[in-house]
């Protein structure tokens, strides 16, 4: 009997899948892809970075210049996760706990940042604030400065993150329901009580989950910071920045070697990642206790 | 599904939460973007006609957007032999292959700009073999072409990946019973229903790398009319103070991105009602 099961399960699984040489060769093409596209360049940065040795690495990571775009890296990031963070939760309340109409279009118009090039994403803050700009001249004749500085480069990131927190969010929250929020509402708790104790523990992991995603490109982004930044050297530059400066300049270690701490921001953030959609899909289940 | 039932929520905070998400929206993203249009305002017709078919803005939008295409092609095929390996077999390392596709959107693009360089100049580990077989790659327009390869692989892999993990494993096995060998199969039983989803995956790697800076720049050379893309070019007429030449061209590339998400919309909605829900 568990013979014959066996026969057939295998005779189905025979008629679902492809002949031995073709599968290999699909396989083969596959991984060669992924090898050549995705694991060398990764490999090259380290091999890069570590060219001339451990000592020269970590030289290239003591400089003050790296130092600087580090703290400017970490600030600007620190200020345009936690904003979006805040604004990406509000958001997501509002859009998947209530019915109203435009709900798409509210939702794509979240979503525009993503289509949006990197550079516009820069370009649009230099009209608003650059000196031939809409607000410029009086910001300087008030001697406030947005462009080539903190604010600026804040205000680019936060654009091309604004996405990632509503994003992760909405589904979540949708899927969720209201059930729970009207049970505490109705036993009395307030807004925000119901909020941090019924919503919150529920949605936990998707929040961290967009402030993940939200936070790797926020350290990453690159055009659009390239546009408002202005380039001060020990001021202004992050650290993809500081990345394309040392290599102009033929710096290749130190180039490689701050580009290795963004490869390794990248990988870490594919673990958690995968760590983190485990999590989800478990939450997603009907819980037993 | 949303709870079908409570129509009307009987949640507090509606109007704070939807008010301060409007306010913010507009902050960051519409009025910053609606001010880019209204300097385009700025122009007459003429002037913006000019801008945008002067020679070099052509060429520049010609080889994003060419460019972009062919890369959006090869990650449509490449991306389904990827996706269909992933899903269908068991091989050493799948997980692994599956977690990395992911390392184009998870990778700065300045990193991924000066590893590829690095990668595919003629000294590189892939340019010094290419080169010898007089293949130029970093530098010309290959090099682009490579970048916005890598750029767009996760795409694809990522919107076909959930619908071939769906599909109904018996419509395979009653055309298999039916007599229909497995090519047969494939190509009119499987291939047809991942068809949207190819198709979204196929889009949105396109405007990925229409629109793609950071890890196209270092490996294209950037030559004006030859391998210089059109985000380049927006930054360089930024730079020469060009303001008006940089926001028509960045209305245009707009304006394509918008359409190409209109376009994507509408093929979702199509596979809605194309394929009934199970």
């Amino acid at each position: 009997m568990s013979e014959l099961q066996s026969y057939l399960s295998s005779a189905r699984d025979d008629l679902r899948t492809e002949p031995r040489p073709v599968r290999i060769v699909i396989i083969a093409i596959a991984v060669i892809f992924l090898v050549v596209f995705v694991v060398l360049p990764l490999v090259v940065v380290f091999a890069q970075a570590f060219s001339k040795g451990i000592g020269a690495y970590l030289s290239a990571l003591s400089d003050p210049e790296a130092w600087s775009a580090i703290r400017l890296t970490l600030l600007v990031a620190a200020i345009s996760v936690s904003l979006n963070l805040v604004f990406g939760v509000i958001a997501a309340w509002a859009i998947a706990k209530f019915e109203f109409r435009g709900k798409t279009f509210l939702i794509s118009l979240i979503d525009l940042p993503f289509s949006v090039s990197p550079v516009i994403s820069g370009l649009v803050f230099v009209l608003l604030f650059g000196g031939q700009g809409y607000w410029g001249p009086w910001l300087q004749a008030h001697n406030i400065q947005v462009l080539f500085a903190v604010p600026g480069i804040a205000l680019a990131t936060i654009f091309v993150t604004f996405p990632f927190v509503a994003r992760a969010l909405i589904p979540l929250m949708q899927e969720q329901g209201t059930l729970e929020e009207e049970a505490a509402i109705s036993l009395g708790a307030s807004g925000l009580q119901t909020f941090f104790r019924v919503t919150l523990p529920n949605i936990k992991w998707g929040v961290l989950y967009g402030v993940l995603l939200c936070n790797a490109r926020a350290m990453g982004e690159f055009g659009a910071v390239s546009v408002v930044s202005g380039h001060i050297r020990g001021e202004t530059n992050t650290m993809p920045l500081l990345v394309e400066i040392l290599y102009n300049e033929y710096q290749f270690v130190s180039s490689f070697a701050i580009a290795s701490l963004l490869a390794m921001l990248a990988l870490i953030t594919l673990v958690a990642k995968t760590i983190l959609e485990q999590h989800l899909d478990e939450g997603q289940q009907p819980r037993g206790d | 599904m949303s709870a079908a039932g409570g129509r009307r929520s009987t949640l507090p905070g509606f109007g704070l939460t939807m008010g301060l998400t409007l306010t913010w929206l507009s902050i960051i993203i519409l009025i910053p973007l609606a001010g880019l249009f209204l300097r385009t305002f700025e122009l007459s017709l003429d002037q913006f006609w000019g801008i945008v078919t002067s020679r070099r803005t052509l060429n520049a939008l010609k080889i994003s957007f060419g460019l972009a295409f062919a890369a959006a092609v090869v990650n449509l095929v490449m991306g389904l032999i990827v996706v269909w390996a992933l899903v269908r077999y068991r091989f050493p390392g799948r997980r692994i292959f599956d977690a990395i596709v992911d390392v184009p959107f998870a990778l700065p693009t300045a990193v991924a700009g000066v590893a590829l360089t690095s990668l595919f100049a003629q000294t590189g580990w892939l340019g010094a073999p290419l080169a010898e077989l007089g293949i130029k790659v970093a530098f010309t327009p290959i090099g682009i072409f490579i970048a916005m390869i890598f750029i767009g692989i996760p795409f694809v892999v990522r919107t076909v990946q959930p619908v071939l993990i769906d599909l109904d494993a018996e419509i395979e096995e009653a055309a298999a019973s039916l007599g229909a060998n497995r090519w047969h199969t494939v190509s009119k039983v499987i291939l047809p229903s991942l068809i949207p989803a190819l198709l979204t995956g196929f889009a949105l790697a396109f405007a990925r790398a229409v629109g793609e800076y950071g890890s196209v720049i270092f490996i294209a050379g950037n030559l004006p009319n030859v391998s210089e893309i059109a985000p380049l070019l927006i930054v360089i007429r930024l730079s020469e103070f060009r303001y008006a030449d940089a926001t028509a061209i960045a209305v245009v590339m707009l304006v394509a991105a918008f359409l190409i998400i209109f376009a994507v919309n509408r093929i979702q909605r199509w596979a809605q009602t194309r394929i009934p829900a199970h």
